[in-house]
């Protein structure tokens, strides 16, 4: 029962997603390296060292424990 | 006609509902770039971290990445990370000096009255290294590994690492899931204290459980990236990160105050749960204007079983000036609450009917916020020169309502300026 559940939703929205997007032809700006997700991962991960030793949040855009005795 | 309204609803509710689920990572195709050659893409960079008056960190990273047939990638990285200065050692500043011993136990320092303790032998020299490999296991589904190890002079860590993503919808979507294991060990210079002990004397035993303590983190990122059109791109993530073990910071101490006159009596050492559970939710949109320029705007919320809960806002703007040259301000905006056992000071006698209490000022209700910008030169043959300036201030209750008697008079959060410069170097080899 639950499985369907979960298997429903995804196709509900999986669907709503189709609605969404463009054609292969249609990738040039997204190809940019300015437009990845992560477009500067070395600034990004010094950046989460910063907070995660200062702050008590980390991760969200990935993982977010471990890894130093700062915090 | 009305058959076509009812399409569009349709289409704009399941959108909606689409974007209620998480993203992870930038494998897959709604993100990804194909390589344009097989060679090797190295980022280098050197990040020099100045708090006024406090630490002060030296950073090399270097990062290496190379796409071999069938797009399958290797990333390398190490990274160097060398402190010194000062750091705030839970205590509260108060009218008189004070007097603290050392975490070995060997000797003492002394803090001017009305100053915030900070303990200034603060040194250590971190190295890390990560190894990960990606690779697709059939025309639409990712696969990656990875590892990781650091250490320094008292702490070491161990991670692995595995996700898998598959596209959706043309590449239009993604859909990834992502967990991490680490085990991490604590091995601090004299030996782990106990919990609500008083700090000892200098040259006397210092109160210790043993040397070393260890805890294990798992993180789970479940994960959606959605193409919106051919100049927006959003990502959702929920993660989910579970720390057990030694949660303390062993060079933690509070202050023990007369419940009158708010004079300082005893330090004793911190107490944290020995779990923590948090829960977060990211939403990340890249959008690409007309004129060229793009736009990074993301939004964390995380909320955990220590009663923190937070808000976090980042902001890019790249404006491209022209071909060779962008500038890129950026401002980000942090906002947490306290954990509940989060306390600047303990009553005399208090301390006894308490599990857990820490004056770490990172567990108390605070304010981030970052200004700078990043300014970057492209060469021929792709290389790219970059520098970057950011500002980090950090705020709390300097004068809590709850202070008493001396507290009043003296300054009970140590608010934080800190000055971020990074220069780095990225190119194709």
């Amino acid at each position: 029962m639950q499985g369907t559940m979960i298997l429903m939703i995804s196709a509900l929205l999986l669907s709503g997603c189709a609605n969404l997007g463009v054609e292969p032809w249609e990738r040039d700006i997204l190809a940019k390296k300015e437009m990845q997700i992560v477009s500067d991962p070395v600034s990004a991960s010094l950046d989460d060292h910063i907070y995660f030793s200062k702050e008590a949040s980390s991760g969200g855009a990935g993982f977010g424990g471990g890894g130093c005795g700062c915090n | 006609m009305q058959l076509k309204e009812k399409k569009s609803l349709s289409g704009a509710l399941a959108s909606a509902t689409c974007a209620l689920l998480g993203g992870v990572t930038s494998l897959g195709g709604a993100a990804a770039v194909q390589a344009e050659d097989h060679g090797w893409e190295i980022d280098t960079a050197v990040l020099i971290y100045d708090e006024k008056d406090r630490v002060s960190a030296v950073e090399p990273v270097v990062s290496a990445k190379k796409t071999f047939d069938g797009d399958r990638i290797l990333n390398l990285k190490m990274v160097l990370d060398s402190l010194t200065g000062a750091s705030p050692n839970g205590a509260t500043a108060t009218d008189v000096p004070q007097t603290f011993t050392r975490p070995s136990g060997k000797g003492s320092y002394i803090v001017e009255a009305g100053e915030i303790p900070l303990d200034d032998t603060f040194q250590d020299t971190r190295g890390a290294f990560s190894i990960g490999w990606e690779q697709p296991i059939n025309r639409l589904t990712r696969v990656s590994v990875g590892g990781y190890v650091s250490a320094e002079y008292d702490y070491s860590s161990v991670a692995v690492n595995a996700g898998i993503s598959r596209d959706f919808n043309k590449r239009n979507t993604t859909l990834s899931a992502a967990i991490s294991f680490s085990a991490d060990q604590w091995d601090p210079e004299g030996g782990i204290p106990i919990p609500f002990a008083s700090m000892a004397p200098a040259g006397e035993e210092p109160p210790r459980l043993g040397s070393t303590d260890d805890k294990t983190i798992t993180d789970l990122v479940f994960g959606l990236t959605q193409v919106i059109n051919r100049r927006t791109l959003m990502q959702w993530n929920y993660s989910l990160s579970r720390s057990s073990g030694y949660l303390n910071d062993p060079f933690k101490i509070i202050s023990v105050i007369d419940a009158q006159s708010g004079e300082t009596l005893d330090y004793v050492y911190e107490n944290r749960p020995e779990d923590r559970t948090k829960h977060s939710l990211y939403w990340k949109t890249k959008y690409h204007l007309q004129r060229g320029d793009t736009l990074d705007f993301s939004y964390r919320y995380m909320i955990d079983d220590w009663d923190i809960d937070s808000h976090t806002f980042d902001f890019y703007y790249r404006w491209n000036m022209s071909e060779r040259y962008y500038f890129e301000p950026h401002a980000r905006y942090y906002q947490q609450s306290a954990a509940d056992f989060y306390q600047h000071s303990l009553l005399d006698g208090e301390a006894a009917g308490l599990k857990e209490a820490s004056a770490d000022y990172r567990l108390a209700e605070l304010d981030g916020i970052t200004l700078g910008g990043k300014f970057g030169v492209k060469f021929a043959g792709g290389s790219e020169l970059n520098f970057r300036l950011e500002r980090y201030e950090q705020t709390g209750d300097t004068s809590p309502g709850d202070a008493i008697g001396v507290q009043k008079s003296v300054d009970l959060f140590p608010d934080l300026e800190a000055n971020i410069f990074q220069i780095g170097y990225s190119f194709k080899w």
